[in-house]
């Protein structure tokens, strides 16, 4: 399912080494930056064809639409109105005139042309700096047709990098679990989408329960837990091919899941007794290890990104809170110390945080807190929500929020949430169902 | 050119920080209608019974395996019938309410249900005949969200198996 895809980058001019438009992203963004995303030109020859192929009547307007809604869902963009564009597209990409696009304060500009060759789609943009009256990168890109959607987060991703310094997360998938019906028999089917909802597609059927779908760090293996059976075990599911294959063999419920970052490892929770451990599986030689021995609860283990140690929600002290221990189990120390329970870590691909969720007087927040503990800052309150999941350069969380339809408590509805890191920029990411369990690709192309 | 304004969002995270924290609200655990002790459920709405006087389920307080004195009560009339009926296996389904993170729920589900099972077996059923089997918070029976259906919600189900 997930399509090789070929892109041939070819620079067309050095990047200017010296910075000009700077984002800074570290902050809660409360001024987004003006750009001018100027629809891609395209001849009509070129217009023709990929309107035949794609049935779209403009491509080049579609794809500088996918950069618009990127750049503006980041909150650090504000994407102008092309009613007061004054220059032409095919005109802007060749010298834009500087003064046309500073008197609509746009501070950076995209512009970039459509081509037809040889069956295949080639896309070049460019980034301006208006002030300035420089251009600050140009790219080009060669891919088969339907591919159009990833050029357009290709490109957002190469803007935010030129204008913020850090990798992008448009380029990515979110995989979550679609759910349907009554919560008393809730239909629960593995769902798979681009970052912005597009192509959403159902992995599952829906005769069994499944839960806590995530990716391995090459995005193209995910790991959940399935009632097949009605027997609670961690599964591995190839997306391309379909194949789906237990993980271990177990005497009872494993749970849990997640790769490790060299994704060879599954580490897991298995159930016995009363008493939940956190193993791990090698998914080649089948070895399977035992990290905690504990007569608590020891579960959703998630790993730093140098894979050298393990997080974990456990209530050895009698209640839910974080720990964080070594890979093999040894030195287990707890960090959370706040009022309330605290659950669902997830170490920031980062290294510095973990996010959480957190329990208290019966709302639950989303809060992300430093790996020793310190610094507990929480992003947003809610009646219900949990599971965070960091986007691949960890400056947004996406997780799942339940919320009543009415005031009586009747009836909800679950979907899924995005918010920044800075406790800015709050979205819902629309779904063609209720959704839950989100966790986000790495970046697909690089 | 710069986006600097350090000084006004510093301060506008830290005041959004000072809101979060201060809007948490106090609930309180009402006994309703003598359907509740404490905040395990007493009523018997939701049971169905395996044979005459043997209901089918125990139920627990928030974030505890504990058995109460009606459970053990309800299990020993379990264990009596499943010691006349040598041929069932049951399946013991544990279950969490929604106020909870869906991991530990599913290893509380499971705890629950071993508390029920280990105190059967206490009562001379073999852990042969049974299976413990955790939804966490997946299959509540009273879709409710308040204290009540939460209640009905936190408990261990004995199944026939065969």
């Amino acid at each position: 399912m997930l399509k090789k895809i070929i892109l041939f980058f070819i620079i067309l001019i050095p990047v200017n080494a010296f910075a000009l438009i700077e984002v800074d992203i570290t902050r809660g963004n409360l001024d987004p930056l003006p750009l001018a995303v100027s629809p891609l030109s395209i001849d009509e020859t070129s217009r023709k064809s990929f309107e035949k192929i794609l049935k779209k009547e403009n491509i080049g307007s579609e794809i500088s639409n996918i950069v618009e809604n990127n750049l503006k869902t980041s909150g650090l963009f504000n994407p102008l109105d092309k009613k007061a564009f004054l220059q032409a597209p095919d005109i802007a990409n060749l010298k834009p005139r500087f003064e046309d696009w500073n008197l609509i304060k746009a501070q950076a500009l995209i512009t970039g042309k459509v081509n037809y060759v040889d069956d295949k789609l080639r896309v070049e943009f460019r980034l301006w700096d208006v002030l300035a009256a420089k251009e600050m990168m140009a790219l080009a890109f060669t891919t088969v047709p339907n591919n159009w959607r990833r050029v357009g987060h290709i490109i957002s991703d190469k803007v935010y990098e030129r204008l913020t310094g850090e990798k992008g997360y448009f380029d990515t998938r979110i995989i979550y679990v679609s759910e349907e019906g009554p919560k008393t028999q809730r239909i629960k089917k593995l769902a798979i989408m681009d970052q912005d909802g597009a192509n959403n597609k159902f992995l599952t059927l829906g005769n069994e329960l499944v839960l806590t779908p995530r990716f391995n760090p090459a995005s193209q293996m995910v790991t959940y837990l399935s009632y097949f059976k009605n027997m609670p075990r961690v599964y591995l599911l190839d997306i391309e091919t379909g194949t789906q294959e237990v993980v271990g063999d177990f005497p009872g419920m494993t749970f849990a899941p997640r790769f490790s970052p060299d994704g060879k490892k599954i580490i897991m929770s298995f159930a016995k007794d009363g008493k939940s451990d956190i193993y791990t599986m090698d998914l080649e030689n089948r070895i399977v290890e035992k990290i905690t021995n504990h007569p608590s609860i020891d579960t959703s283990p998630s790993y730093s990104p140098d894979g050298k140690y393990i997080t974990f929600n456990s209530d050895r002290s009698g209640y839910q809170q974080i720990y964080v221990m070594k890979n093999d189990g040894s030195d287990v120390k707890r960090i959370s110390f706040g009022n309330g329970l605290y659950g669902t870590p997830v170490w920031s691909p980062r290294g510095d945080l973990i996010a959480f969720t957190k329990l208290h007087k019966g709302k639950f927040y989303i809060g992300v807190m430093r790996t020793d503990g310190s610094g507990e800052r929480l992003l947003t309150e809610n009646y219900y929500q949990e599971a965070p999941s960091w986007s691949p350069n960890g400056r947004v969380l996406i997780f799942y929020r339940e919320t009543k339809t009415n005031s009586k408590g009747e009836g909800f509805s679950a979907k899924l949430w995005s918010i920044d890191l800075t406790g800015y920029n709050e979205r819902q990411i629309k779904t063609p169902t209720d959704a839950s369990d989100p966790s986000w690709s790495s970046l697909l192309s690089n | 050119m710069r986006l600097n304004k350090i000084l006004k969002n510093t301060l506008l995270v830290l005041m959004a920080c000072l809101a979060l924290s201060a809007c948490a609200t106090k609930k309180e655990v009402s006994n309703v209608q003598g359907q509740m002790q404490g905040d395990v459920y007493t009523g018997t709405d939701t049971v169905e019974y395996l044979a005459d006087g043997v209901p089918d389920r125990v139920f627990f307080a928030t974030n505890e395996s504990i058995l109460t004195t009606a459970s053990r009560e309800t299990l020993r009339a379990q264990a009596s019938w499943l010691r006349k009926n040598p041929s069932i296996n049951v399946v013991l389904e544990g279950h969490a309410d929604e106020r909870g993170t869906r991991e530990y729920n599913l290893a509380l589900g499971e705890r629950r249900a071993n508390a029920a099972k280990d105190y059967l077996m206490t009562y001379g059923i073999s852990s042969d005949r049974i299976t413990v089997l955790s939804y966490g918070k997946e299959r509540p029976v009273d879709s409710g969200s308040n204290p009540l259906a939460w209640s009905k919600n936190r408990r261990s189900v004995t199944v026939k198996a065969n």
